[in-house]
């Protein structure tokens, strides 16, 4: 019954989106080009972006569009301020603040991996490693980090790394997003390596990151509204009433993938990496709301 | 391990409103894991709230309440500094209570 009430609604939406998509993939190839990375312009993109949102929500308050789909509704806003009184993400931090302090078998701690100590550090993720080329998101450097210290490795979409993420982004709230791209034509590459994959469409619905929360952020899909894009890391880690329990980052775009019908990636693959990367640079300067929580 | 149940009990006037979040798995019995095997239902059958040794709040839960359930509710009749003690009783017999000031 829901698929046949469905369906013309995403026909629709598809149709509409078709034309605005394709006009940017025409301008992006005019301006891209891979060798010299000439015409990427990351600074322009981003007040290009956050000009996008603020003139398509001229109501909504630049630091609101952290809140995701509470910044785009009054009614769902109202329910979320009560349901923040007694968040349901206040166990997964309570444990991860548990994880942080307690230390390795080898006695050294996750403080020290981190700059500060780990604390008060998540608005610097994800950064773009210049010795290894790459980018390296929290997720991966919390990983890492366990790894140096010989300790297994945690699941990415699983609880143990979304109670230590949401402790983390905790000490990090309000802080605003700081996301450096340094003067090295890889971390240029990786930038918009992650606005080609955010911008690309994929999967049997033939959807983008962008088709929801670029083009119809604030939009009803099924019983939910769209997030915007813009800040919509900033509250990563997020408890979701409909996984009724946490989610990572990781979790997120893994998630996102499936339910367009396209093949996840690998979690912390290349991919989601840059994208990760891209999204966080738009939204410098906009506080960390982490951890979140979602309907 | 820390307790299971987080609980904030403010008294306004001579009413006092109660929040309670507990963590619980609230599984239904009808839900199959990774494996395929049924995970077996473990739910909280029974929720008391007791101020000054009275009852003030009973539930009877079954299987449809959620995970990590979370309850809110007033009554009449507390000071500030009261205690209110809270208690949980699940189908395998575990449980697991704790005792809050009213603020």
């Amino acid at each position: 019954m829901f698929r046949t009430i469905l369906c013309p609604a995403f026909a629709a939406l598809a149709a509409a989106a078709l034309a605005c998509v394709a006009a940017s993939a025409i301008a992006a190839s005019d301006k891209a080009d891979p060798k010299t990375n000439a015409g990427i312009n990351p600074v322009a993109d981003a007040t290009a972006f956050r000009k996008f949102f603020t003139d398509k929500f001229p109501k909504v308050k630049l630091e609101e569009f952290v809140n995701g789909p509470y910044s785009m509704d009054e009614d769902l806003h109202k329910q979320w301020e009560e349901k923040e009184q007694f968040a349901p993400y206040e166990f997964a931090l309570e444990t991860g603040k548990d994880m942080f302090s307690t230390p390795f078998r080898n006695g050294k701690t996750y403080a020290d991996c981190f700059p500060n100590g780990g604390i008060g550090i998540r608005q610097n993720y994800p950064y773009f490693d210049e010795k290894e080329g790459k980018v390296v998101t929290l997720e991966l450097a919390l990983n890492r980090c366990r790894e140096a210290n010989s300790e297994a490795p945690y699941s990415y979409v699983k609880d143990e790394m979304a109670s230590l993420t949401a402790y983390m982004a905790f000490t990090s709230r309000s802080k605003p997003m700081d996301i450096r791209i340094p003067n090295d034509p890889r971390a240029l590459e990786a930038y918009e390596n992650g606005k080609r994959y955010f911008y690309t469409r994929r999967g049997q619905l033939n959807f983008s990151c962008a088709t929801c929360h670029v083009q119809s952020p604030g939009e009803h899909i099924r019983a939910e509204i769209l997030a915007p894009a813009l800040g919509i890391l900033n509250a990563m880690p997020i408890y979701r009433s409909e996984w009724s329990g946490m989610g990572t980052t990781s979790r997120r775009f893994i998630t996102c993938n499936s339910q367009t019908r396209a093949v996840p990636l690998e979690p912390q693959s290349d991919e989601y990496r840059d994208v990760e990367y891209f999204l966080s640079y738009v939204a410098n300067g906009l506080p960390i709301s982490g951890p979140g929580a979602r309907p | 391990m820390a307790s299971t149940i987080r609980v904030r009990a403010t008294a306004t006037g001579d009413t006092t409103e109660v929040q309670a979040l507990i963590q619980h798995p609230m599984d239904t019995g009808l839900v199959k894991d990774a494996q395929g095997q049924i995970i077996p239902a473990h739910f909280i059958q029974q929720l008391t709230f007791e101020h000054n040794g009275k009852t003030v709040f009973l539930a009877n839960w079954g299987t449809a309440v959620s995970k990590d359930p979370y309850v809110k509710f007033s009554f009449k009749g507390a000071n500030k500094g009261d205690d209110l003690r809270i208690s949980w009783v699940d189908n395998k017999g575990a449980t697991d209570n704790t005792t809050a000031k009213i603020q």
